[in-house]
């Protein structure tokens, strides 16, 4: 009995330290990321995952014209400033938040329906710790009604 | 920190290479006229750097159900509720693949009635959504307190929304979170189908020209992309074992593809319009539809029996 104890609360001080332990990125992306996009409605997807600094992402998403959208993307605490462009199929870079004072929102609206990638990516910190810091990083889109 | 410097100096040795050698590692601004907007093109460049990063996660978006009803919406369609499927086919729905359909399903036809402020339909939706939910094992997306909180706000669309919103982004976290992103991918499919149904069956013959509802239909070949991609990503699990519910779907949206190959969507650039008092952008380009009167019946007779087959 002493012995499953012992496994019980090494698991648990495992899952509580390690952040791979059950990713749980929901919470992140429900409480936090989501309120960005306040007063648009969030269409209820859910694009969040661990990353680590250093790491990049791509969304792929189509766009349709007349709609008012908002992109939010958040990152935990840990990882600092997110960078994200907006990329167009030709490849042109439309949005860079970099360029805009690292905001984590962009409002845009569309003339016609376009298919457009979003990359992030988390910058390396400058920070001396051994390990790189990592953390949920979530990609959430509002809309309004029309 | 050693690790760290190797790994930059391996990815700087890399991109020098690449640059060297490879000419799709550039970009090609010589073929910026219209071009038919392709995801394959689109991602071809970063397939050679998904080589490089291996740990690069990438994400594809489908409209949610909730968006999907939007768009149908602001195209001009109104409310039919015989287009819905009828919540009495829930207990139909055992197997895992048509539980999953069917909470997209549902989750669109829930979004589409409350856009026109159906509250006892959207009230029996929920439920029904709520029905497929449970049967997939998925706890607390929708409970008692989002039935009480959706009847407390009966005349109060924009928190129906948030509530619509909020279920669905419980239950896509849930399969995600768990290890069911395949599961997840089908959901969204079946919400996407629906809402392909519903604008497909609002269009008449006598309307299909200069037909707001027809382009937004057409332009879905965007987001057909997405679902193959969606589908091809989810075939084969982490064990390398396939999905059967994927391979059977994506064997069933084999039809969809060859109407779509005949719809043709081209796009020009963007030039981007900043807007600073507003501080909403505008992106400013054109697309141009090709799609014939015999094409889109097609079309709308394909949707209507991959929608049939999902429902039945």
């Amino acid at each position: 009995m002493k012995r499953i104890l012992q496994v019980l609360f090494i698991i648990i001080l495992i899952a509580s330290v390690n952040p791979f332990v059950g990713a749980q990125c929901k919470g992140f992306a429900k409480k936090i990321c989501k309120l960005e996009l306040i007063p648009f409605i969030h269409d209820g997807n859910y694009h969040a995952n661990i990353l680590t600094e250093g790491e990049e992402a791509e969304l792929y998403k189509t766009f349709y014209s007349g709609q008012d959208y908002r992109l939010a993307v958040c990152g935990s605490d840990a990882l600092g400033v997110i960078e994200f462009q907006v990329i167009d199929g030709y490849k042109n870079v439309l949005f860079d938040n970099r360029e805009q004072n690292n905001v984590r929102l962009w409002d845009f609206k569309l003339e016609s329906s376009q298919q457009l990638k979003i990359t992030i990516k988390v910058p390396v910190g400058t920070g001396e710790s051994e390990y790189p810091a990592s953390g949920c990083v979530a990609i959430m889109f509002g809309f309004k009604e029309k | 920190m050693q690790r760290r410097q190797y790994s930059m100096k391996l990815i700087t040795i890399l991109s020098v290479l690449c640059l060297l050698v490879l000419p799709n590692c550039t970009s090609d601004k010589s073929k910026k006229k219209q071009q038919d907007v392709d995801l394959e093109d689109f991602l071809s460049e970063d397939e050679i750097f998904d080589d490089i990063d291996k740990a690069k996660k990438i994400f594809y978006a489908l409209p949610s159900p909730l968006e999907t009803a939007m768009l149908i919406k602001s195209a001009g369609a109104e409310y039919d509720e015989q287009l819905l499927n009828s919540v009495d086919n829930t207990r139909n729905y055992t197997s895992s693949k048509s539980l999953a359909l069917n909470l997209g399903i549902y989750t669109t036809d829930l979004s589409f009635a409350s856009l026109f402020d159906q509250t006892q339909t959207s009230i029996k939706y929920m439920e029904a959504a709520r029905t497929m939910a449970e049967g997939l094992d998925i706890t607390d997306a929708i409970d008692d307190e989002t039935i009480r909180r959706l009847n407390d706000n009966l005349n109060n669309r924009d928190v129906i929304m948030d509530i619509i919103s909020e279920t669905f982004l419980n239950s896509s976290s849930y399969l995600k979170e768990n290890d069911r992103p395949a599961v997840a991918t089908v959901v969204l499919i079946g919400g996407w189908i629906e809402g392909l149904y519903i604008a497909t069956q609002m269009v008449s013959d006598d309307n299909i020209q200069d037909n707001k509802l027809v382009d937004r239909i057409s332009e879905q070949k965007l987001s057909f992309k997405i679902v193959q991609r969606m589908l091809t990503d989810n075939l084969k699990d982490q064990t390398g074992r396939e999905n059967a519910d994927i391979a059977e779907l994506t064997e069933e949206l084999e039809v969809l593809r060859a109407v779509y190959d005949k719809i043709k969507v081209e796009t020009s650039e963007i030039k981007v319009e900043p807007d600073e008092t507003t501080k909403v952008a505008t992106l400013k380009s054109q697309t141009k539809i090709t799609i014939t009167p015999e094409v889109f019946k097609e079309l709308r007779v394909t949707v209507s029996n991959l929608r049939t087959n999902f429902v039945q």
